[in-house]
């Protein structure tokens, strides 16, 4: 099977049609809205930290597949996690998207997470899969939006890709 | 219309008049195989692919006669000079201008619109002054006449269309003024395929004194285009869209109107002489083409030109319209999908949504069956949202086309249901 049959196979059937902590998040403490204007996904990320800790999560507005399902796992792997942790996690699932972290032989912390490690092979993807972390990143230092565009581009070089014509 | 085959036979599933298997051979790229399937290339309204024909013209330019044109007098840049003007002709009659020099060369639709905005509508349109636009307008004959709006003070006006993608004609008649000073309409849809009555639209700003520019990149490939018939002031178009080279484009304007308009960009060859003190230009066309052009890509296109009219337009237009109609009928009937787009009058292009996929993610898992289509916007914006969706899928058609095709990526939409059914 194909990577992208198999990413969807695995990842599809179950978290964007019941995504988890589906949502705006009561009494969030920090919000970032995420943006990838070439693929339209759209999001917002809540959170509500206490001691440094995750203490609730939540996600909602409109998106893609990858970007639905790769935002609910992403909200169940970090509840619970301290600040520090969430950031490595993040740093983690950008390094195996992009496809500088082989989860099959590198230590990671990412656990069911890797189901996204066949994205590396669809870049015009990638951006999709990352934009929840990449907002969650934002909303942890208190940043209130995030794009996958211009100076903001979680993936570096990237800028050479444009959204096409006619 | 096939004029080659002499003997009556028996009429095929897929007989519409052109030897589609035979056109296929011309075009290599047709050969590839995506994810180990057929490709089925579905997204020529972003650019359409080159024949054989066109690649060999390009090479021998770049093999045997490439020098800089209108400067030497040796060998090759007489060679090269006479075979970049000779395109001049072809696409004169492609489009049936009245003269040669009413064809400016530039890089694209892109470019042309950018002239017209910088050369014409920064010298004729003021503060207070209005242009009016459609919904239907890709962003490249939007952003350029914002800009204009914005340094000048003038006002844009949008006309709507209705739910099937046509414009309100009514509603355009009544949007004029005493300040309009442009219209600049699309020819055909680039979202949506619809083909606009641009010699009624023409006509009504005609009354008001109002000149109209027509964005032809999705026309020029698909309907015999008369600039005269249309009356049209101006009019734009790419080559790549016409199984010619990237880089190459056309602005037709009216005599009258490039005399009167400003140049864009200075520099060499755009001139008749210079001095510090006073500097003249060059008549019409090269007023317009300062700089070393894409000489090898017009004459790219000048060899697009000649292919496609020795098959006619009139035969790749009735072709597409069969694919689209067979298309239009296969699509529309599946469960879960919303045709975007279904003006009586279309050419090409065939949008749509299926019921809580993303079109992304469509457009990710048709490659997977080797199906190639456009996802996202379109450069048209105003049109998603006129249709409240983010995106659509759009499979966009060429003579080179087949029935089995749109066969094929009806079953690669069953696949991507299916997937997202669990």
């Amino acid at each position: 099977m194909s990577a992208a049959n198999q990413l969807y196979q695995d990842v599809i059937l179950d978290h964007n049609r019941k995504p988890r902590n589906f949502g705006k998040l009561a009494a969030a403490s920090h919000q970032a809205e995420g943006l990838n204007p070439l693929c339209g996904d759209h999001i917002w990320v809540y959170l509500r930290l206490k001691d440094a800790q995750v203490d609730a999560i939540g996600f909602d507005g409109q998106s893609c597949a990858i970007c639905k399902a790769s935002a609910s796992m992403m909200t169940h792997a970090v509840k619970g996690k301290s600040v520090t942790a969430a950031e490595e996690l993040a740093q983690e699932f950008r390094d195996m998207a992009l496809g500088r972290l082989d989860p099959e032989s590198a230590e990671h912390h990412l656990g069911r997470l890797k189901v996204f490690a066949g994205v590396r092979d669809l870049p015009t993807r990638v951006k999709c899969a990352i934009l929840p972390w990449h907002t969650l990143h934002a909303a942890l230092n208190a940043v209130a939006q995030a794009s996958t565009e211009g100076e903001d581009d979680p993936v570096p070089g990237s800028g050479v890709e444009q959204p096409g014509h006619a | 219309m096939n004029s080659r085959s002499a003997a009556p036979r028996e009429p095929r599933a897929d007989d519409l008049g052109l030897d589609v298997e035979r056109i296929r051979e011309d075009f290599p790229i047709l050969r590839t195989r995506v994810n180990g399937k057929p490709l089925v290339f579905l997204d020529n309204a972003a650019s359409s692919q080159m024949p054989q024909a066109v690649i060999a013209r390009y090479v021998r330019y770049r093999t045997s006669e490439h020098a800089n044109i209108h400067r030497g007098v040796h060998h090759l840049s007489e060679v090269a000079t006479r075979e970049y003007e000779a395109v001049r002709a072809k696409v004169r009659a492609w489009i049936n201008a009245g003269e040669e020099r009413e064809i400016i060369y530039t890089s694209g639709t892109t470019d042309s619109i950018n002239l017209v905005a910088h050369g014409y509508g920064r010298k004729f349109i003021g503060a207070g002054d209005e242009i009016i636009l459609t919904v239907l307008e890709h962003h490249s004959n939007i952003v350029p006449w914002q800009m204009v709006a914005e340094e000048k003070g003038a006002h844009i006006r949008v006309v709507p269309c209705n739910d099937a993608g046509e414009l309100d004609i009514e509603t355009y008649r009544s949007l004029f003024t005493e300040r309009t000073r442009l219209v600049g309409v699309t020819h055909v849809s680039n979202a949506l395929g619809t083909v606009n009555p641009i010699a009624d639209m023409v006509a009504i700003a005609h009354a008001h004194g109002a000149p109209v520019l027509v964005d032809g990149a999705q026309a020029a490939p698909h309907l015999p285009v008369d600039v005269q018939a249309l009356d049209c002031d101006f009019y734009a178009f790419s080559s790549h869209k016409l199984c010619g080279p990237t880089g190459a484009g056309i602005l037709y304007g009216k005599a009258r109107h490039l005399e009167a308009m400003q140049p864009f960009k200075g520099g060499g060859d755009m001139i008749r002489s210079v001095s510090f003190e006073k500097t003249t230009y060059a008549p019409i066309p090269h007023k317009f083409e300062a700089g070393t052009p894409p000489i090898a890509e017009v004459i790219g296109l000048g060899a697009a030109l000649d292919y496609l009219s020795a098959i006619g337009i009139g035969s790749i237009g009735a072709h597409e319209d069969e694919l689209l109609r067979y298309a239009t009928d296969r699509v529309g009937a599946m469960a879960g999908v919303r045709l975007i787009g279904t003006a009586r009058q279309k050419a090409a292009v065939l949008s749509f949504e299926l019921d809580g996929i993303h079109p992304h993610d469509v457009g990710t898992l048709l490659n997977e069956e080797g199906v190639a289509v456009r996802t996202g916007h379109h450069c048209a914006q105003p049109v998603m949202q006129r249709f409240g969706v983010p995106a659509t899928v759009r499979a966009s058609f060429a003579f080179y086309n087949t029935l089995p095709e749109i066969d094929a990526l009806v079953a690669a939409i069953r696949k991507v249901q299916k997937v997202f059914a669990g």
